[in-house]
């Protein structure tokens, strides 16, 4: 099965590289950039897994609960 | 004799650093001790050295964690043994769950490679007794991830349970914004749980252990670990 994994920071945590990101887009000419944030995608492609499983994986491993949210969809 | 254990990673690049200095003090015999490791109990002090951990992958500190030697890191927590984190080994601490909260990027996106003021907040514990509370020490940093967040309600425990060692402080000991190398917050720079066993840090006591290297001051924390472990 194949499963996307995305996680993003938490609205609370600042993320720097979001903001630094929002600068630049601002210099090449948008305006109106309220708001950048930058998390991370993951694939996998794995034999078997529960959704509480996968959840399992999320939390213990591939996002840190204390910044980061996380949501997954299983593409097949 | 004191039974340091010194841990390596893949990646981990302050580990001879931390033996040399821990070595330069009587009483303690240290060695090196390789991640597939699985039993601690020859050990009474254990420390994890900064570096890059599995190169930082996904989080710093996070891969390491499932490292084999880390189950023994955690049987020595709960027996009460003494702990330190250094740079990533903080990072590997908080990411184990052995400390709140987490190590994020830099406010200012920059790798911080410099000398800085630390004020110390507590001197009842066994990393810091041989300090004066408030004094300052001068310590290196070297690092891009080194912003403590935290939930507030644990930043409040933290604070009501004295568990911020260290902050980053300006040369008349101020806590300013301006004194923060990285965005941390409450200038936090060094915690430790609430037994009082487990500590982790951004700066480098182990490369403040020599007057050629500017500043001694790192001294002072490995000085009252090997006091406080005499003592037992």
């Amino acid at each position: 099965m194949k499963i996307r994994i995305t996680i993003m920071p938490q609205s609370a945590v600042l993320d720097p590289a979001g903001v630094a990101t929002a600068h630049a887009l601002e210099h090449l000419g948008f305006a109106g950039v309220h708001s950048v944030r930058i998390g991370k995608s993951i694939e996998l492609d794995i034999a078997e897994a529960t959704e509480e499983q996968l959840h399992q994986a999320c939390r213990d491993l591939l996002s840190n609960p204390v910044i980061e949210d996380y949501h997954f969809e299983i593409l097949k | 004799m004191i039974r340091c254990a010194v841990l390596q990673f893949p990646g981990s690049n302050c580990d001879q650093d931390a033996l040399i200095a821990i070595r330069s003090f009587s009483g303690v015999a240290a060695e090196l001790v390789w991640h597939q490791t699985t039993s601690l109990e020859a050990f009474d002090l254990i420390i994890l050295p900064g570096g890059f951990s599995y190169g930082d992958y996904l989080r710093s500190g996070a891969i390491a964690c499932f490292s084999p030697v880390m189950q023994a890191v955690k049987k020595a927590a709960q027996q009460g043994k003494i702990i330190l984190g250094i740079c990533n080994g903080f990072q590997i601490l908080c990411e184990a769950h052995l400390l709140p909260g987490t190590l994020i990027r830099n406010r200012n996106l920059l790798f911080r490679c410099e000398e800085t003021i630390l004020r110390l907040e507590n001197n009842v514990t066994p990393f810091t007794q041989a300090c004066e509370k408030g004094q300052l020490l001068r310590l290196p940093i070297a690092h891009g991830e080194g912003c403590y967040v935290a939930q507030p309600d644990v930043l409040q425990e933290l604070n009501n349970n004295n568990q911020i060692l260290l902050r980053y402080a300006t040369a008349e000991g101020e806590i300013t914004k301006a004194a923060s190398p990285n965005g941390s917050l409450e200038n936090i720079a060094g915690i430790c749980n609430r037994e009082k066993n487990i500590f982790g840090l951004m700066p480098h006591p182990e490369r403040a252990c020599e007057a050629l290297l500017g500043s001694t001051d790192g001294r002072f924390l490995f000085h009252s670990l090997i006091t406080s472990l005499s003592k037992k």
